[in-house]
């Protein structure tokens, strides 16, 4: 509604629209820019044409091929394997799930520094300084050796076990276990160190030590965020189980690499369901137990 | 349990935070074995900090707090754990774990006791429930002992907390503003459970409260606390409309409850029962 | 001193459901030990600690040569700009899917409420369930069997690679684009409709300036993970990282691993820093 000339001349002349404000959005533009840049850049590195993806040849290519994986080969023998290999798939990512909580948790418990030197179960008493030091050294060598055990990805600790152990589910097992647990390692240290602080003062005002406190004021506040990780973790874990045999490390994804490189496209295809039944299935699972449980 | 000498002995406590915050200015105090002891005193006053130097969660800056004739300075890790274990404290809320059922909150009082193993086994299969069955019925919420803490209201938990005292057994009890966030009709009672309990038992009693009220009515000695100093330390009847007001001056909200009907009557205060033994 | 009110209840009536709910996972946990052929005994016998300390003693001190590095330097831009393709491809697939995915677009909740239910099911509810399921699919295959399988049809080097972090990613975008969408305060968005604005309208000014933020973080999350992925995918031949960790391996060239580990360790953390701090800003 646009203002009548009477209206705008007796209206005081302090009531002018004041200026958008700007320096907010110098930084908004260049982070844009450079993320444009990035993109551009990128895309002439990987030598990718678009065209070539959307044109005849890309797009047919990759249509011939999926379609030549119909029909899936529904023979006995190869149903007998898929089986066997989606249940050792489902076995490595249950086992190494487990396993990575027992190594995540004493690693966070160790990496906590609410419990071992900040915080308000310290005010009462200063720690020696040679005391001190060493938790420090403590919580940070915590720290950092989840800091390499879930930056190391599950398939080069797989190639790592395969190499020392030999082929198989088992390296699968462990190499799964170390990298989740130093993921999950890191997610409880967080969890962890987020609880309510109140409860386990209390808790030090009965006299109890650390260890009580943790087991009556720690635990039992984190243990739901805890579960809820985990679970989250083993629907990633069922995917990866797949991949590592790959490198030789059992289930889905050994029998996957055998039938690519023997060029057996419609057994690759029944392994391909085998592997979506699983993860589906684990999915559900995952979600099922975080209702009831959290 | 006697114990000869002042249960308390503070001399020039001081306490500075980290950002330079003097929260407790030299507080000298001496509190009796068996003593009960009202604090009051505007909000930012220093009371909370004086109760936690008080149960051990915090050391002074400066100053000296003695603890039935032990100087609680240069303690060793599992003696300061036996002089917290001998007091015992009530906060004002979140001072529970909601996850936990009541039984195991309420046997927490025991940590200070119990080996960890202990601790651990009683998490499974709660050890000496019978204990803390008694200590819910000595609060009034027997039927709440397999419950889960967070499904019990403000009122029932702070209950909760007492219990867990009860199952302590400690010699001093503190209790920092444990009616606050309670409705009057439950403050009352909570005040007098404490009381009583702290009497039958000749257990030093400490309270911060809130409530004016609530402490000339239920406490024979009643010190103010302002700025981080002592205000006045004196025995309720000896408590005047001008030393509140001085106690108060400044604070708006707090103020307002000092506000009383024109003739002067502590209408709470009528309505008190007086401590057995005590003249009015 | 009130007596005792009642008598002192026993323990909360336990059901046999989880006993035999934890039975059951304990059957289930030893048919995996013994599927899985867990054995710890295997760490210590045999080669097996030989060759650790083989690879421990081949591996240090890394091969920190400059000729090496040099050669390097190409597949570790390669890696960067696989994970950037990658997840750019990503949301070009997960973003449409994810749309036509969010229940409250395609058929249900106030957006929809007075249009005629064939309307609602063939223009709403079919592509939302196609969508679903494409999701789905996409989602559920690893992106190494994607990879694999791109290998096949369209060679070897960057390209699968890209393809393969798109496609696998795209349907976990897609996914967690339409839970965003789908949790967002509708209040706004029925007040906007009261007031006569158009679907698009909705969507522009009501949905979105919710969304954005989430959506954003998220894909910057996926894109840490993106140059984790185009790092390994390389071991099946996509490029980057992973296919010169894979070479050095098959010639047990382990100083050489080593020091590809550590390039992708500063990779990781480069893009971690970069995202993070990002996605700070968003949250702010």
């Amino acid at each position: 509604m646009r203002l009548s000339a009477r209206e705008t001349a007796t209206r005081p002349q302090t009531e002018t629209v004041p200026p958008r404000p700007s320096g907010h959005d110098h930084h908004g533009w260049l982070a844009s820019a450079g993320f444009v840049a990035l993109i551009v850049w990128s895309y002439r590195g990987t030598g990718m044409d678009l065209g070539q993806l959307v044109g005849p040849k890309g797009l047919r290519q990759i249509a011939a091929y999926v379609g030549g994986l119909f029909p899936p080969d529904l023979s006995w023998t190869t149903l007998r394997d898929a089986g066997i290999g989606a249940v050792e798939t489902f076995a490595i990512s249950l086992v190494g799930s487990l396993l990575a909580v027992g190594i995540a948790v004493p690693l966070a418990l160790l990496g906590a520094r609410t419990l071992l030197y900040r915080g308000v179960l310290f005010e009462a008493r200063p720690l020696a300084p040679g005391v001190w030091a060493l938790r420090i050294g403590i919580s940070a060598g915590a720290k950092a050796l989840l800091s390499l055990l879930r930056t190391i990805p599950e398939i080069l600790w797989a190639l790592i076990f395969v190499f020392m152990v030999g082929l198989g589910p088992f390296p699968g097992v462990l190499a799964l276990a170390l990298h989740t647990g130093g993921v999950l390692g890191k997610l409880f240290g967080e969890v962890i160190e987020d609880v309510d602080s109140r409860p386990l003062e209390a808790l030090q005002a009965t006299g109890a030590g650390r260890l009580r406190i943790m087991l009556y004021g720690i635990l039992p506040q984190a243990a739901p965020q805890f579960v809820s990780y985990a679970l989250y973790r083993w629907e990633v874990n069922i995917r990866a189980a797949a991949v590592l045999g790959f490198v030789g490390a059992g289930g889905l994804g050994q029998r996957i690499h055998v039938t690519i490189s023997l060029f057996l496209e419609h057994q690759l295809l029944t392994l391909i369901l085998a592997i979506y039944a699983m993860v589906t299935l684990v999915d559900a699972l995952s979600a099922y137990l975080r209702r009831r449980m959290v | 349990m006697t114990v000869p000498g002042p249960e308390y002995e503070l001399r020039e406590l001081k306490k500075v935070f980290a950002d330079g915050t003097v929260a407790v200015d030299g507080i000298s105090l001496t509190v009796g074995a068996g003593e009960q002891v009202a604090v009051i005193g505007p909000s930012g006053a220093g009371k909370t900090t004086l109760f936690r130097l008080l149960n051990l969660t915090l050391r002074p800056t400066s100053g000296s707090l003695g603890i039935a004739g032990l100087d609680m300075a240069g303690l060793s890790d599992q003696a300061l754990r036996r002089q917290r274990q001998r007091i015992g404290t009530i906060y004002q809320q979140h001072n529970l774990v909601g996850r936990l059922r009541v039984v195991h909150n309420v046997l927490a009082g025991n940590l200070g006791r119990w080996s960890t193993a202990r601790a651990l086994a009683s998490l499974w299969r709660p050890r000496d429930s019978a204990a803390a069955w008694r200590a819910l019925v000595q609060v009034g919420i027997p039927e709440k002992l397999y419950a889960r803490t967070d499904e019990l209201s403000g009122g029932q938990q702070q209950r909760v907390a007492l219990a867990r005292v009860l199952v302590q057994d400690p010699s001093i009890i503190l209790a920092d503003e444990p009616v606050s966030s309670v409705d009057p009709s439950l403050a009352m009672i909570i005040v007098t459970l404490l009381r009583d309990v702290a009497h039958e038992s000749r257990k030093t009693l400490l309270m911060n409260l809130h409530s004016v009220d609530l402490a000339l009515g239920y406490f024979p000695r009643i010190v103010g606390v302002r700025d981080g100093r002592i205000h006045f330390d004196l025995a309720r009847d000896q408590v005047t409309e001008e030393l509140l007001r001085g106690l108060y001056a400044g604070h708006r909200d707090d103020e307002l409850q000092l506000e009383r009907p024109p003739d002067g009557l502590n209408l709470l205060g009528r309505a008190c029962r007086p401590l057995p033994g005590l003249a009015e | 001193m009130a007596e005792p009110v009642a008598h002192f209840p026993a323990s909360p009536s336990k059901s046999a459901f989880p006993y035999l709910l934890g039975a059951g996972f304990l059957a289930v946990l030893a048919g995996s030990l013994y599927t899985a052929q867990v054995d710890p005994r295997r760490l210590f016998e045999g080669d097996a600690l030989a060759n650790a300390a083989r690879f421990l003693r081949g591996g240090f001190p890394p091969d920190l040569s400059a000729e090496f590095l040099g050669q390097m330097i190409r597949p570790a831009v390669e890696t960067i700009q696989i994970s950037v393709v990658g997840t750019l491809f990503a949301v070009l697939i997960g973003l449409p899917l994810g749309l036509l995915a969010t229940s409250s677009l395609a058929w249900s909740g106030i957006l929809h409420e007075r249009r005629a239910a064939i309307g609602r099911w063939v223009l709403g509810f079919l592509p939302y369930a196609v969508a679903r399921g494409l999701l789905s699919v996409f989602r559920s295959v690893p992106e190494y069997v994607w990879a694999f399988m791109f290998v096949r049809a369209v060679g070897l080097g960057a390209f699968p690679g890209v393809l393969a972090i798109g496609v696998a990613y795209g349907g976990m975008l897609g996914k967690v684009y339409s839970e965003i969408l789908e949790g967002v305060n509708p209040r706004p968005l029925e007040t906007l409709q009261a007031a006569g604005a158009s679907k698009l309208g909705i969507v522009l000014y009501g949905l979105i300036p919710q969304a954005l933020p989430s959506l954003v973080s998220y894909t910057l999350y996926r894109w840490e993970c993106a140059i984790r992925a185009s790092a390994i995918l390389g071991l099946v031949g996509a490029g980057g990282l992973g296919q010169q960790i894979e070479l050095s391996m098959r010639f047990f060239k382990f100083d050489e691993v080593v020091t590809l580990l550590g390039m992708l360790l500063c990779l990781v953390g480069a893009v971690d820093f970069v995202s993070g701090r990002l996605r700070a800003r968003l949250t702010r």
